[in-house]
C-alpha cells in the first residue's frame, strides 16, 4: 500500500517532457517534488503564474507571489504572470496538458465529486469545475477509501458533482485505474496489494484482465 | 491626457450607497484593494452584493465588511478560511452564490468587453448549471453564463499613472485587470502613483480608459495568508 508520497511518486511518472501541468491542492502539490530532473515541465497555478518554483527561503517570502493554495512561492527562469481570465483561457483552451487533482468520489462513468458535502461547510469549487470540464488529461490522486473505510470509487457519485464524464485515470494508495465505458479497468497494483484487496475496496465495476503488474516507483 | 486622479480614498469611494453591487479584485488576500475596503467600512454602507473570488479572512480584507454585516450577498468561487462568513451563511444572514473561478473571471471580462453572456463548459451537468440555458457545440455541452452588472469595481495595482494606466505585480494581478471597466465606475488604488508619461506605454497592463478614479493607497499591509518556506 502507498502513502501520499507514494501516490505522488507514481503520478510523477505520468508527467512528460514539454508538459504544462496544473496541480491541485493536497497530494497533487507533492507531485512537483518527484518529476524527473531530465525533463522540462512548467507548473501552472490558476491564480496566475506559469513556471512555479519551490517555496521561498525564510525571509524571501513575497506577499505578491503565491499559488492557488495561497502559499508563498518562487518562480523559475521563464516564468510568467497573467490575469485570471487568461489563466482559465489556458485551461479551457486545452493549452495545459495535464491536470492532477484530488477527489472525494469518482464514478465508473468518469464523474467526479470534490467540492461540496451538503449540510457541512461549503467552501466552494474554486477552479475545479473549470479544470475538470476542460482538461483532456485528468488524473485523480486520492486514497482508495475514505476515513470510514468506504470506497471512493463508485458506480455513481453520491455527492454533488464537480464534472461529468471527465476523469480518465485514477492513482490511489492501492492501484492505478483507467476509466473505460465498462467500468474501472485495473492497470497496476500498489506494492504488496492483491487484486482481491482492490476488488474489496472498489464500489464500482472493476475490470481485471490477465495478470496485473505491480507499480514501479 | 484625461486625468483620473482623486485626492483621497474618501473621494475614491464617493457615490457608493446601500444595496449596490461591487466588484473587488484579489485572490485570497493577494492583490486586494485594502484602502478602498477600509474606506467602505468607514462609510458604513450596507446591503452590499460583493463579487470577489474570495471573502477575506475574519479580520482582514472583505472579512472586515462581513464583521460589520455590511454585505448582503457574496458571489465567489471559494470562501473557506473565514469563521464569521461561515456563521452568517449557516444562520441565513448572508446569501452566497458560488460559481466556478474561470466563470467568475469570464463574467467580469464579458462585462468589460461588451459581451452579454458567454458559453463555458465549466459546471455542465452539476448544480451550477441548474436552470441555465445549455447548448452543444461540436459534440460538447456548454452553459450560458451572463456578464456581471456592477456599480463599482475596486481594483489594486502596483503602479499607476494620473491617466489611470495600470501595471500589476506578480500574482497580485489575478482578477484585478478583468474587473477594470466591468462596472459603471472603476476605482484603482496603487502602491505608487506617478505623473502620466513616466510609465512606458509598452508595459501598461490595463489602459486608463477602463479606469475612472485612481489614487495612491496610504499604506499596504499585504498580509500573507499561508506563509510557506523551504525546509533546507
Amino acid at each position: 500500500m502507498l502513502d501520499k508520497i507514494g501516490i505522488a511518486k507514481r503520478i510523477a511518472k505520468e508527467v512528460k517532457d514539454g508538459y504544462y501541468v496544473n496541480l491541485g491542492i493536497g497530494i497533487p502539490t507533492l507531485v512537483a517534488n518527484y518529476v524527473p530532473e531530465n525533463i522540462e515541465v512548467e507548473f501552472q497555478s490558476e491564480n496566475g503564474v506559469l513556471g512555479m518554483g519551490p517555496f521561498p527561503f525564510e525571509g524571501e517570502e513575497d506577499a505578491d507571489i503565491i499559488n492557488a493554495g495561497k502559499q508563498t512561492i518562487t518562480t523559475l527562469p521563464g516564468a510568467s504572470f497573467f490575469d485570471s481570465a487568461t489563466s482559465f483561457g489556458m485551461i479551457r483552451g486545452k493549452h495545459v496538458h495535464l491536470t492532477i487533482l484530488g477527489a472525494m468520489e469518482v464514478a465508473e462513468n468518469g464523474d467526479i465529486a470534490n467540492w461540496k458535502i451538503p449540510g457541512k461547510m461549503v467552501k466552494g469549487m474554486g477552479g475545479a469545475m473549470d479544470l475538470v470540464a476542460s482538461a483532456e488529461n485528468i488524473i485523480v490522486a486520492m486514497m482508495h477509501t475514505n476515513k470510514a473505510g468506504e470506497s471512493k470509487l463508485l458506480k455513481r457519485c453520491t455527492l454533488p458533482l464537480t464534472g461529468v464524464g471527465c476523469v480518465k485515470k485514477i492513482v490511489t494508495n492501492l492501484a492505478v485505474l483507467e476509466v473505460t465505458k465498462d467500468g474501472f479497468k485495473l492497470l497496476e497494483r500498489a506494492p504488496g496489494v492483491s487484486v482481491d484487496a482492490i476488488k474489496q475496496a472498489t464500489g464500482g465495476t472493476l475490470l481485471v484482465e490477465g495478470d496485473i503488474p505491480e507499480m514501479v516507483l | 491626457m484625461i486625468t483620473k486622479t482623486v485626492q483621497s480614498v474618501n473621494e475614491a469611494v464617493a457615490g457608493v450607497v446601500d444595496n449596490m453591487t461591487l466588484m473587488l479584485g484579489g485572490f485570497g488576500l493577494c492583490g486586494i484593494p485594502e484602502n478602498a475596503i477600509s474606506a467602505l467600512v468607514q462609510r458604513k454602507v450596507k446591503g452590499l452584493t460583493c463579487i470577489s473570488n474570495n471573502a477575506g479572512v475574519d479580520d482582514f480584507g472583505l472579512g472586515l465588511l462581513l464583521q460589520n454585516k455590511q454585505i448582503k450577498k457574496m458571489i465567489s468561487s471559494y470562501v473557506g478560511e473565514n469563521d464569521e462568513f461561515e456563521r452568517q451563511m449557516l444562520q441565513g444572514e448572508l446569501d452566497v452564490e458560488l460559481i466556478p473561478q474561470g466563470t467568475l473571471a469570464e463574467r467580469c471580462r464579458a462585462a468589460q468587453a461588451g459581451f452579454p453572456a458567454i458559453y463555458t463548459p465549466a459546471g455542465f451537468g452539476t448544480e451550477v448549471a441548474e436552470g441555465k440555458e445549455t447548448r452543444e457545440f461540436d459534440g460538447k455541452m456548454y452553459v450560458l453564463e451572463h456578464a456581471f452588472k456592477a456599480d463599482f469595481a475596486f481594483v489594486k495595482a502596483w503602479k499607476g499613472d494620473t491617466a489611470g494606466n495600470l501595471i500589476f505585480k506578480g500574482t497580485a494581478r489575478n482578477f484585478n485587470p478583468v474587473m477594470c471597466g466591468a462596472a459603471k465606475i472603476t476605482v484603482a488604488e496603487v502602491e505608487e502613483l506617478v505623473p502620466a508619461g513616466e510609465l512606458d506605454p509598452n508595459q501598461i497592463h490595463i489602459p486608463g480608459i477602463f479606469v475612472q478614479r485612481i489614487f495612491q493607497g496610504e499604506k499596504y499591509e499585504k498580509r500573507i495568508e499561508q506563509r510557506t518556506v523551504r525546509v533546507n
